[in-house]
């Protein structure tokens, strides 16, 4: 947050505005949001109109009979996968963010024996690819018969070691050691310092441990096609997949409609939050971010 | 662990810690506190992430077979990988995909970065927010919609083909790559620039002011005093892409439902391992190639790590 105030009072020099650079940014802008406009005028499409007209132009306004097809295909799926998205976000994004809060909290401010084998344990596995822990994780979780519950899903995304480094570097900023020293003197204790004072301090770190968790999670791909079967289970990732298998192959069904409208129903939350939280997650990351 | 995002190491910080006392009641208490703060983390992360790690190392020091059953081989698995043709031109395809995708991926996003600091731009929160947004969407669905895109046909390099007079088709065995290196890019072209813009924000803004008044413009200041700031967040940057790229599955497994043939199974060495655990029935040698990719994603994290933070800024 200091960065922040910091920066508040812009150099007494203003730089001119440069309209070359303006220029130059501005097709990167247009590189980003190609896609997204297709995606937007896509949904609106119907079938036909999709394949049959150029891609950036709009057909025939077909967006509530899309949205209507998407909610009713097979028996309403979409929408049992968009609530299994959101149990695995808010229990395992919720869950991440506590445990990342709570240890890089600890981390940050404590001293005691056994932290650097913490620490040194935790960086070494964070080199760790995602497929070196998956299929053991498949296998261990099968021995257990988890494989094919919710658990599956939820369980890997409750650790976040991103989180846990955010949340420390956060931590040991936002919360000053002699405002622990005072409470301590006080007579308040670890835990209900970190009630009454800690959190409050730590709101916008939370805040985007919070955002990167949900992203994660609600994104995710590679965990869920492993440890899922059945598509009753699947989140909103896996469910979209395999309408868009459905497009080709032996018996195609010419879904493109539900893939396109289902993909931009699945994008809409996502980038709301992220939009309607900024001011947090900007202020968290470049107070708590990267700096070394 | 689960996605793109991967994490970068942390540093330990130089710790402000009360001088020792031996055993002082205070002491205990502190050291109690931390260790409860940090236990329920810590045993999640010893669970769901040292002991499949493990259970990992033990895969691959087995084999099953039909005669004999499950039986201790040594690191015959690793020799078996070492001579692997196929493992190794999955290997050659990522590396290939980490040298020419992520500098570029980088460049642009520290030009982005740099433009957006400069206050030379008009509407700058609104370019950092939107280049932002493909880190939102789903990589699935930034595939389906790259995907419709690259049809010849009916997408934009179709319509983009008849405009200049050839066509590329991008899903072809010659332009597969190139086309998932684009996808990746339009991912994390916006992550990568905040991380950057993160740590540009953070530069005390009267090394500016000290800069100017010694006469540097623009470009010297920019590579006197900020790339020299940002030189931990590129390394950070350049190792979480490194990791991405050796572990490149997504883009490429999502594209092959379409792309029928286009896309083998051992297109990287991730998708390999999947194949041969989940389809193949080998999570003995499946356990071995991720090993092997783990070694060599944390070698080369470590050298970039150690190159980039020698102090000769």
């Amino acid at each position: 947050m200091t960065e922040l105030t910091r920066r508040m009072p812009q150099a007494p020099h203003r730089p001119r505005r440069s309209v070359v650079l303006t220029i130059v940014m501005a097709l990167l802008l247009v590189y980003t949001l190609v896609p997204l406009a297709w995606l937007v005028i896509s949904a609106t499409k119907s079938n036909s109109d999709l394949v049959n007209t150029f891609g950036f132009a709009f057909g025939h306004f077909n967006l509530f009979a899309n949205v209507a097809d998407v909610f009713t295909y097979e028996g309403g799926v979409y929408g049992r996968w968009l609530i299994n998205t959101l149990i695995y976000v808010v229990v395992g994004a919720g869950a991440a963010t506590v445990l990342a809060t709570l240890g890089g909290y600890g981390l940050a401010k404590y001293d005691f024996p056994g932290k650097k084998a913490v620490f040194a344990i935790i960086l070494g596995a964070i080199a760790v690819p995602g497929t070196a822990l998956a299929v053991p994780t498949f296998l261990l979780f099968s021995k257990v018969g988890l494989t094919n519950t919710m658990w599956a899903v939820i369980l890997p995304s409750a650790i976040s070691p991103f989180g846990l480094y955010l949340m420390w570097v956060f931590a040991s900023d936002a919360i000053p050691t002699e405002l622990m020293e005072a409470a301590r003197v006080d007579g308040s204790g670890e835990l209900r310092t970190f009630r009454t004072i800690s959190l409050r301090l730590l709101a916008p770190g939370i805040v985007t441990v919070a955002l990167f968790a949900i992203v994660a999670t609600w994104n995710n791909y590679f965990l869920p096609l492993i440890m899922l079967n059945d598509p009753k289970l699947y989140p909103l990732t896996l469910g979209l997949q395999q309408w868009n298998a459905e497009t080709v192959g032996v018996g195609a069904k010419p879904v493109f409609s539900l893939v396109t409208t289902g993909s931009l129903l699945a994008v809409i939350p996502i980038v709301a939050a992220f939009l309607l939280l900024q001011r947090y997650w900007q202020s968290g990351l470049s107070a708590g971010s990267v700096k070394q | 662990m689960t996605s793109q995002i991967s994490v970068a190491p942390p540093r330990p910080r130089a710790e402000r810690a009360a001088p020792r006392t031996k055993h002082s009641p205070l002491k205990r208490r502190i050291s109690a506190a931390g260790w409860g703060f940090v236990l329920p983390f810590f045993i999640g992360f010893v669970l769901l992430v040292v002991v499949p790690v493990g259970y990992s190392i033990y895969l691959s020091l087995y084999r099953n077979q039909l005669i004999g059953g499950n039986h201790f081989v040594g690191f015959a698995n690793y020799l078996q990988a070492f001579t692997d043709a196929d493992f190794w031109s999955g290997v050659l395809r990522v590396s290939l995909f980490l040298v020419v995708q992520v500098p570029i991926m980088l460049a642009l996003a520290l030009i982005c970065a740099l433009a957006i600091d400069s206050g030379r731009l008009h509407g700058k929160s609104f370019f950092r927010i939107v280049l932002f947004l493909p880190y939102a969407v789903p990589g699935v669905v930034a595939v389906l919609m790259w995907g419709f895109m690259y049809n010849p046909r009916a997408g934009l390099t179709g319509a983009l083909g008849h405009l200049l007079g050839f066509t590329i088709d991008p899903i072809s065995t010659q332009w597969v790559l190139p086309a998932i290196g684009n996808i990746v890019t339009w991912e994390f072209l916006g992550y990568n620039m905040l991380i950057f813009y993160a740590a540009l924000s953070t530069v005390p803004r009267e090394l500016y002011e000290a800069a100017a008044i010694d006469g540097a413009g623009a470009f010297r200041t920019i590579f006197s005093v900020k790339l020299p700031a940002l030189r931990g967040s590129i390394v950070i940057a350049t190792i979480f892409s490194i990791i991405g790229s050796f572990q490149l599955f997504n883009e490429p497994n999502i594209l092959r439902t379409t792309a029928l043939g286009i896309i083998p199974t051992n297109f990287t060495p991730n998708l390999y391992a999947y194949t041969l655990s989940f389809s193949g029935n080998q999570v003995n040698y499946a356990a071995t190639v991720a090993i092997i990719m783990g070694v060599f994603t944390a070698v080369i994290a470590y050298v970039v790590q150690l190159r980039g933070s020698r102090k000769d800024a």
